[in-house]
């Protein structure tokens, strides 16, 4: 590989590899060994998941905990721009939105982060200052991943310069399906070193990864080489964040705790556009997970429409009678 | 020879183009003026009200940026479509109103009749309801009408065809798009409407019939936020005045009821048309 951007990269590359952590830690010995462990991780009944989300899908959240619902995943919210029309006025604007969803009502909560491309994170980072809400990037050739790695590091530590605390990358989608699972592992370990102090959210892209063996496969490789949190999709993709796929991925997330003590978020992205859809997440995270994940720090959303649709749910509770799309913020 | 079983008909919502079944799997039976059962309705409850009013604000950009000339061929279309099922209709409003069968024909010939008539007024209203502004000043003010938006209908409780048509129509005639609770107890010809919408070439989600209780949806649809304007000539007895305060909260536009439900065979004028109008004014100078 060349490295015309970046000499570090090169040096990057001949240290040795980082072990994943114990109990794990001779997975990553060799290609076949990896591709052993990989492979040997329990199959997914596919009809099965999609059973048990259809059964946890029907669970009704009504009055109260419903209020409690529409609260919690606004504060999970990745208030998400990731056009190419995008400009530092619609991410102030966004950012204004994230600090005060709902103007009319000062209770509501604000959101966990704003989701930018990597050239606005300072706009965001400047807009949000004091505030606490966090500023995500993404990096690492967003959305398709096709660069050389050196581009990808370089991107990456430009967004941490900008001001962004959150980096979500995405893996190389080809390397995966090829069976190259170490170049795979080896490009996340180098990326969380470049985001140091920043959080890394690894995007598996479910859509393109075709089963949920593979997704399953995606998740413990991304946790096994150091991602604070696994996220479905780029939104690019369709399908995006499905519940077969969260479910999957939740699960992933409680096993690694359970074998490693090292607890693993999880963002579903994309596709997720009304609060019923969020509220079933909810009930699929404490079910599957467990309420240790019912934070902001351990589940995300990432949205741009869900934000409105929350909103309007939450007048609604709020004032007995149904609101409309003029009374939320357009964006 | 045998008696054929009869074939006994569950009707459902019309509601974005399609028929659903209430949310709330709720139905009622609906009879004649002697009590013998014609068919069961769905009885929609405030969520489908809510969808409905999703589909008439998704359908409202399209059907307001029709020409009006377009808006008037499509509003034709569907009296073509209402007099293929003449027969249908006459049986449906004798049987709910206790017509004969002649006095029931001359019903369902006058609704289609109104529905021509109105589907003419679309190009125009402009002519008639805007124009050009006398003003003292070096530029020209011209108004035109717009639709308002959003107009949800309570029909009229006893003309069950005539008068839901005389309501009806005048609201899509001026491009809004439409939330219709029909008559509770007379509300066949109305399904029929939505069978003959369907078919037409009005697109889905500008006209949504929820058949049903009025004094129930009726609270729901005065409170949304994201309804434009209501008509409360279906009101219940003595109702009108909660839904008219109900409907202040948003501003809406409010048609209130006459103290008794017309005669709609009454020649309507302009009087349902202006309501579920805005003026739009604009000016520019005068080149010098």
């Amino acid at each position: 590989m060349t490295h015309l951007l970046d000499p570090q990269a090169a040096a990057a590359d001949a240290a040795p590899r980082r072990e994943p952590p114990p109990p794990f830690g001779d997975a990553t010995r060799s290609e076949a060994a990896f591709r052993a462990f990989l492979h040997g991780l329990p199959g997914v009944d596919q009809v099965g998941a999609e059973a048990r989300v259809g059964v946890l899908g029907t669970r009704s959240i009504k009055t109260t905990a419903k209020a409690w619902a529409i609260d919690t995943a606004i504060s999970m919210v990745d208030l998400t721009t990731l056009e190419g029309a995008d400009t530092p006025g619609k991410v102030r604007s966004l950012a204004a939105k994230a600090r005060q969803p709902d103007p009319t009502d000062p209770s509501t909560p604000r959101v966990a982060a704003v989701c930018v491309y990597g050239d606005l994170a300072g706009v965001a980072r400047e807009a949000l200052t004091g505030t606490g809400i966090h500023v995500a990037a993404v990096a690492t050739a967003f959305p398709s991943g096709r660069a050389s790695r050196a581009v990808k590091l370089a991107d990456v530590r430009d967004a941490v310069a900008n001001g962004a605390d959150e980096i979500d990358m995405v893996i190389d989608r080809g390397a995966f399906l090829a069976g190259r699972y170490l170049d795979v592992f080896d490009e996340i370990v180098a990326v969380k070193e470049a985001c140091g102090e920043a959080h890394l959210k690894v995007i598996l892209e479910t859509g393109e990864l075709v089963t949920l063996d593979n997704v399953r496969r995606a998740s413990w490789l991304a946790m096994l080489a150091g991602g604070d949190f696994i996220k479905t999709s780029t939104g690019k993709v369709s399908p995006a964040a499905t519940l077969p796929v969260c479910l999957v991925m939740m699960e992933a997330v409680r096993d690694f705790r359970a074998a490693t003590g090292r607890q693993v978020g999880v963002k579903p992205a994309g596709g997720i556009r009304t609060t019923k859809d969020a509220v079933k997440h909810l009930v699929l995270v404490n079910e599957v997970a467990g309420p240790d994940w019912l934070s902001p720090d351990w589940f995300r959303f990432g949205a741009s429409s869900l934000l409105n649709d929350l909103l309007l749910q939450r007048q609604k509770l709020r004032t007995g009678h149904y609101s409309g799309p003029d009374h939320v913020s357009v964006d | 020879m045998s008696d054929r079983l009869a074939v006994r008909k569950t009707y459902k919502l019309y509601v974005n183009g399609a028929f659903p079944r209430s949310e709330s799997g709720r139905t009622y039976e609906v009879t004649d003026t002697r009590g013998h059962f014609l068919a069961n309705a769905a009885r929609a409850s405030r969520k489908d009200a809510r969808d409905a009013v999703v589909a008439a604000r998704a359908a409202f950009g399209k059907w307001s940026g029709a020409t009006a000339y377009n808006r008037g061929q499509v509003l034709y279309r569907v009296a073509e479509v209402m007099e293929g099922r003449h027969v249908q209709f006459c049986d449906e409003v004798a049987a709910g109103e206790g017509l004969s069968s002649s006095r029931a024909r001359a019903a369902v010939d006058a609704a289609i009749d109104r529905w021509v008539w109105y589907a003419g007024w679309t190009d125009k209203l402009a002519a008639v309801l805007g124009g050009a502004n006398p003003i003292a000043g070096p530029y020209f003010g011209f108004s035109t009408p717009e639709p308002t938006g959003v107009v949800a209908v309570l029909a009229p409780q006893r003309s069950s065809l005539l008068g839901l048509v005389s309501v009806l129509a005048p609201v899509l005639a001026c491009g809004n798009t439409a939330v219709v609770v029909t008559s509770g107890a007379r509300p066949l010809p109305a399904v029929t409407l939505g069978e003959v919408l369907a078919t037409s070439d009005v697109p889905g989600g500008v006209v949504n019939l929820l058949t049903g209780d009025a004094a129930e949806l009726g609270p729901w649809l005065a409170e949304h936020d994201d309804v434009d304007a209501i008509d409360l000539t279906g009101a219940p007895a003595g109702r009108a005045m909660e839904l008219e305060r109900l409907a202040a909260g948003s501003i809406k536009r409010v048609v209130r009821p006459p103290s008794e439900e017309p005669d709609w065979t009454a020649d309507p004028g302009t009087s349902r048309l202006t309501p579920f109008l805005e003026t739009k004014s604009v000016w520019h100078p005068i080149g010098l």
